[in-house]
């Protein structure tokens, strides 16, 4: 034996190093509907082979939970055996020694605290709350839940219209999606556990491209049924809600506000991530469908109750498209802009000139990447960022900050905005800022403190405010419409405290996504439908290929590519390539098919109209 | 068409065909446990697996669809090898005391596990412990469950009422009843048709025979049997008798050798059934405005047990007559009992032989009783429990000569027989209605448009000048269908027949199980058979039918007939 050595890699912890990797892709694809208490188990039978052995509470104390929970799931607890498990928990996460038994133990707890119902429910009626309803990950976590596997195969075929067709059975946005989607459907994609998720919306992406959405006619109306629906915002929820109310047979007239449709796609959204053409493609073939637009229409309250009087029903969607404003001194100074306003005018094509200017943008979330993006391609000599916790924390998504990197966009992170400092015009000059020290986790996110370290100033010519956006509810309110921290209190059916009146979107949840209010969109023109006394299915008619017999062996992901920075940062042109044939035809051909092997061949596998 | 390989037997079969379809037409018949045509082809059992030449992983052959140029091998070493392990792994949480098993010996499991040469199972075996309201008609013994899914799909797809669900996930996954109810509050027809396609002895009816051996063994019985039209097209199967010897009177040699007493035929009830409902139908359609459209026949009690939960406002549209089974229950413990045997009614055990497991819930309820001695029925035995009753009392049907039924409740007619069969109660009662508004008989024939397996059938008829539009319905799911038309407006009819179970009360829940075939249309084929060779086709020439209405119940719709024959259906 020699006095050192050096650490070899042997087989046996570079296969468990390999497993272990497998293990954590498999837990990313968790599918939906699991029972939370059987998982709970199973992470908890890991944790207790991670135990080193040496202390009591975890080596006895976790085998001792691990029973507990089997009995509870054995049919064979009572309601004593759920105190029983709190308490050993408890005393396991008070008295373990290190974190592999107190962390196990507070899993336990936390998941006692976030699912006891489905505790109780084993106890008492032998049965979990778990379900089977839409097994397919991908259409489960779209909120719209569209027909991922379906339009996949159909790309892989390279039928891109019937493509189109069948992701229109339940988002009329199609473009929008395969460029900005935000697609929630590849977090769990089953793919993870060989490999990685499918690019569902590079695919999207490919589909659309290959098949312009207003190349691909809409499906017929059915047949008019004299009602008349108010749409109250032209962005995605509202164009969403009069598509399927269109089909539906119902007659819908869109009040807009600004001068064009779109709404955050095109007052929010800059031209290089989503460009005007390409919007124009989705907002033409919902048009086609018959919806009667008003452009540069207000409605408050008087309009509200006026409209009220003439329509049938109304879906209120104006989206969120106030500033959010940072309480500092100096806030109202020459040149510090809001981003709502700057993307406003964009969206109208009014573009900024920021030749030679250096310009802070304060913010972390996707809107700070537009504005600093922005920015940059209107000549900015120096563009940064910045954002009072770290990169990691930022809401954006994290491609979206790489790319404003790329772009040569700095990050000033753990800096908070102190006041603004104006020069003798009036106009900003300096951005005074406080560092901060990352700290304890509170809520989800660990929050910053102020750091031990003096004010910083940080000089600029113009301040971009990029911190977030409310709604314009209170012409709502005064129509006696309730709502919450200014946002509309709309029911899971998308209806309102005032009869036939419903809204969606940005307006109810906050801020969000753009599938999102698709997906409210959809909602409120089902229970619309109902609400007027009718049930009209909306479905396609489109044969879905059978799924190939490729053996499934592992294989990279496409990942879409996007133009060099140097070629993109100076002008608004779209950055992000699409695929080729070739690697779409490999992409489409990694899907695993959900709807057909495993439990989506048995229950709610598709659903071919709703 | 498409080219490809099986077992090295070339094929051409059309696009679209699976690979268990495709090896049939090479001679290979792949087995398959979990598999039901076009109602479960979800391959979760695995039996049916084979190889495709090139592909690592095996796949279930049937639901993969052929493909030009593969080269399958259905029994690979592979292949084999996994048929086999996959059996052995379902008897790991399989309880297979197979000798106490209601299943034994027309168990599918049983006999793949026979065919593919199970003799040990590698495994320690640990199966699911059952909780079930032992009382109900019919029983869940969650230790034989094998998961396939059958009867979920089948009370999904076919019959509309989504009474189980799969529940659970993980290795605990297992079938139970939907939205966390029981089986009494899970608004169960007991159509019995998750029984029928169980593949195991998971499902069973609960068993009576015992109760009725006990009665039959006391000598202050006497035990009045009745046997429902469509037992006889089926009865043989259960028992493999050759079809010639499976008949009719054969049957009723059968029963008699278990010791009953009275061998009486529920065509009788049948007949006596159109005689109440063709008049009362007549009634309603002579003073239409006072009853609310269409009429609906009540002689299926998974249909009443479907309508009362589903629509119930619609429960007074069905028709006020009793079943057959319990119209006969009746008229054995008054009019048997007082005028042709002077008993007390209470000495009388009537049990019924029937097709169904609903039959065994109609008996039951509390305001069908009328002839005020216990229960008008006391026993319900289907098919099956017939079958399993003669063998263990060691008759063997082939040694039999065939016998009469007993008089006078053992005369029917070709109208009753056909009562078994979707479309016969319609065209039983509309032989009638025609002799009543006609006064003289139609071709018995008349109204055979209404036979047939399609799902929804109609027909438009005139008599006496009166235009009929008559639908006959069997299955739930097409009695769905039919309802919601009819409540939307879409569709409007004078009388309509339902019937659970579809095929009828020949495809019944309580007939004896031939794993992958559904023999309803068979077996109607022989009832129909024996209409056609019935010298009497029309019920109200059934003479001790006849001689009822004479001595004891006046006429049709009479008060005393009201009293014993007619029902408000609110039990």
């Amino acid at each position: 034996m020699s006095r050192l050595s050096v650490i070899s890699t042997d087989k046996v912890n570079s296969t468990t190093e390999k497993l272990m990797k497998e293990f954590s892709q498999r837990i990313i694809a968790n599918p939906p509907g699991v029972c939370p208490v059987d998982m709970q188990l199973a992470f908890l039978k890991v944790c207790h082979a991670q135990t080193c052995g040496k202390c009591v509470p975890c080596r006895i104390g976790l085998g001792i939970l691990e029973e507990l929970l089997e009995s509870v799931l054995d049919n064979t607890a009572t309601m004593e055996t759920l105190d029983l498990i709190e308490h050993t928990a408890t005393n396991i996460k008070n008295s373990a020694d290190c974190a592999i038994g107190f962390e196990s133990a507070r899993m336990v707890l936390a998941g006692f605290e976030g699912f006891k119902e489905d505790y109780i429910s084993h106890v008492r009626d032998h049965q979990c709350t778990g379900t089977f309803e839409q097994p397919i990950p991908c259409v489960t976590l779209c909120p719209a839940h569209v027909d991922i596997p379906g339009y996949i195969a159909l790309a892989g075929e390279g039928r891109c219209d019937d493509a189109v067709s069948l992701i229109r059975k339940d988002n009329p946005f199609p473009t929008a999606c395969a460029l900005i989607c935000e697609h929630p459907c590849e977090a769990r994609c089953r793919r993870n556990m060989i490999d990685d998720s499918i690019n569902i919306r590079g695919i999207k992406h490919y589909v659309m491209d290959k098949a312009n959405a207003d190349t691909v006619p809409v499906p017929a109306c059915a047949a008019p049924t004299g009602k008349k629906v108010a749409i109250i915002g032209g962005g995605p929820a509202g164009l969403t809600a009069a598509y399927f109310l269109q089909l539906m047979g119902h007659q819908t007239t869109v009040f807009e506000e600004k001068a064009q449709l779109g709404g955050m796609l095109r007052y929010g959204i800059p031209n290089y991530r989503f460009p005007r053409e390409r919007l124009k493609e989705d907002i033409d073939a919902i048009l086609s469908t018959g919806v009667e637009v008003r452009l540069n229409t207000y409605i408050g309250t008087d309009e509200l109750n006026k409209i009220n009087n003439t329509y049938n029903a109304i879906f209120i969607a104006i989206g969120a498209h106030a500033e959010k404003k940072l309480d500092l001194d100096g806030g109202d100074s020459g040149n510090v802009i809001s981003a709502v306003d700057m993307l406003r005018e964009i969206g109208d094509d009014d573009y900024p000139d920021f030749t030679g200017k250096r310009v802070l943008v304060v913010g972390g979330g996707n809107v700070a990447m537009d504005c600093a993006r922005t920015a940059i391609r209107s000549n900015a000599k120096t563009v940064s960022i910045v954002y009072r916790r770290r990169k990691e924390d930022m809401t954006a998504l994290p491609a979206e900050v790489e790319g404003a990197i790329a772009e040569g966009i700095e990050l000033l992170t753990l800096k908070a905005p102190l006041r603004i400092e104006a020069d003798k015009a009036g106009n900003a000059k300096a951005l005074w800022v406080q560092p901060q020290i990352i700290g304890p986790v509170r809520g989800k996110r660990p929050a910053p403190r102020k750091a031990n370290k003096p004010e910083e100033r940080l000089e600029c010519d113009i301040i971009i405010m990029a911190v977030g956006q409310d709604i314009i509810s209170a012409p709502f309110e005064k129509a006696g419409i309730a709502t919450r921290r200014g946002q509309l209190c709309a029911d899971s059916s998308g209806a309102l405290n005032r009869v036939g009146m419903y809204a969606g979107g940005d307006c109810v949840t906050g801020p969000a996504t753009v599938i999102k209010a698709i997906a409210a969109g959809k909602v409120a023109a089902a229970n619309i439908d109902e609400f007027l006394g009718f049930n009209h299915e909306i479905s396609v008619d489109v044969e879905i290929p059978e799924p190939l017999l490729n053996d499934k062996i592992p294989c990279g992901r496409v990942n879409l590519g996007e133009k060099e920075s140097w070629a993109r940062k100076d002008n608004f042109e779209g950055i992000e390539y699409t695929m080729s044939d070739e690697e779409a035809l490999q992409e489409a051909s990694r899907c695993l098919r959900c709807d057909h092997y495993g439990c989506g061949v048995l229950r709610g596998g598709r659903q071919d109209k709703w | 068409m498409v080219n490809l390989t099986i077992d090295n037997k070339r094929v051409k079969v059309p696009e679209g065909t699976t690979i268990l379809k495709a090896a049939l037409t090479a001679g290979v018949e792949i087995p398959t446990l979990c598999y039901l045509e076009n109602l479960n082809e979800i391959g979760a059992c695995r039996i049916c697996c084979v190889e495709i030449e090139g592909k690592e992983t095996l796949v279930a052959s049937c639901n993969t669809k052929v493909e030009e140029g593969m080269v399958i091998y259905t029994s690979s070493p592979k292949a084999h090898y996994a048929r086999r392990m996959n059996l052995q792994i379902i008897l790991s949480q399989h309880d297979f005391r197979c000798a106490a098993c209601h299943r034994n010996g027309s168990c599918s499991l049983q006999k793949l596990c026979a065919d593919m040469n199970i003799n040990d199972v590698p495994f320690k075996q640990d199966f699911e412990k059952s909780e079930w309201d032992l009382s109900f008609p019919f029983i869940r013994d969650a230790g034989k469950c094998i998961k396939c899914m059958r009867c979920v799909q089948i009370c999904d797809k076919v019959q509309s009422l989504n009474v189980w669900d799969i529940v659970n996930t993980g290795k605990r996954t297992s079938v139970g009843l939907s939205k966390m109810r029981t089986i009494t509050e899970a608004d169960c027809s007991i159509c019995g048709q998750c029984i029928t396609h169980c593949p195991t002895g998971a499902l069973h009816e609960r068993d009576d025979v015992r109760k009725v051996m006990d009665a039959i063994s006391d000598p202050d019985k006497i035990v009045v049997a009745q046997v429902a039209p469509a037992v006889r097209a089926a009865w043989g199967e259960g028992l493999k008798l050759p079809e010639e010897m499976a008949t009719e009177k054969r049957m009723a040699a059968a029963i008699r050798a278990l010791g009953v007493d009275y061998v009486f035929d529920t065509n009788f009830g049948a007949d006596l059934t159109i005689m109440e409902e063709a008049n009362e139908f007549v009634e309603r359609m002579t003073h239409h405005t006072h009853y609310q459209w269409p009429m609906f026949t009540s002689c299926c009690p998974g249909w009443v047990r479907f309508v009362k939960s589903q629509y119930p406002a619609m429960t007074k549209q069905l028709s006020t007559a009793k079943s057959p089974q319990q119209m006969f229950g009746a008229v054995t413990k008054t009019y048997f009992a007082e005028k042709v045997l002077d008993v007390d009614p209470e000495k009388i055990f009537c049990v019924s032989i029937m097709p169904c497991t609903a039959k065994k819930a109609e008996c039951a309820l509390p305001n069908i009783n009328d002839a005020g001695a216990g229960r008008d029925v006391d026993a319900v035995l289907t098919t099956r429990e017939f079958d399993r009753m003669l063998r263990s009392e060691l008759i063997c049907p082939e040694s039999l000569e065939e016998e009469e039924f007993d008089s006078p409740l053992g005369m029917g007619t070709g109208a009753g027989v056909i009562f078994g069969a979707t479309g016969g109660v319609m065209e039983a009662a509309l032989r009638t209605a025609y002799y009543i508004l006609n006064k003289e008989n139609p071709k018995p024939d008349a109204f055979k448009i209404v036979r047939g397996l399609d799902g929804v059938k109609e027909a438009s008829v005139e008599i006496a000048g009166i235009p009929i539009k008559a639908a006959v319905v069997h299955g739930l799911g097409n009695t769905r269908k039919l309802i919601e038309k009819i409540q939307s407006g879409e569709a409007e009819y004078d009388f309509v027949e339902i019937m659970a179970c579809p095929g009828g009360c020949s495809g019944g829940g309580g007939q004896p199980v031939t794993e992958g075939l559904e023999m309803a249309g068979e077996r109607g084929k022989k009832l129909y058979a024996l209409d056609e060779s019935n010298p009497l086709r029309f019920s109200h020439e059934n003479p001790s039918v006849i001689m009822l209405y004479k001595q004891y119940l006046e006429k049709p719709l009479s008060h005393k007939a009201h009293k014993l024959l007619h029902t408000n259906h609110m039990g």
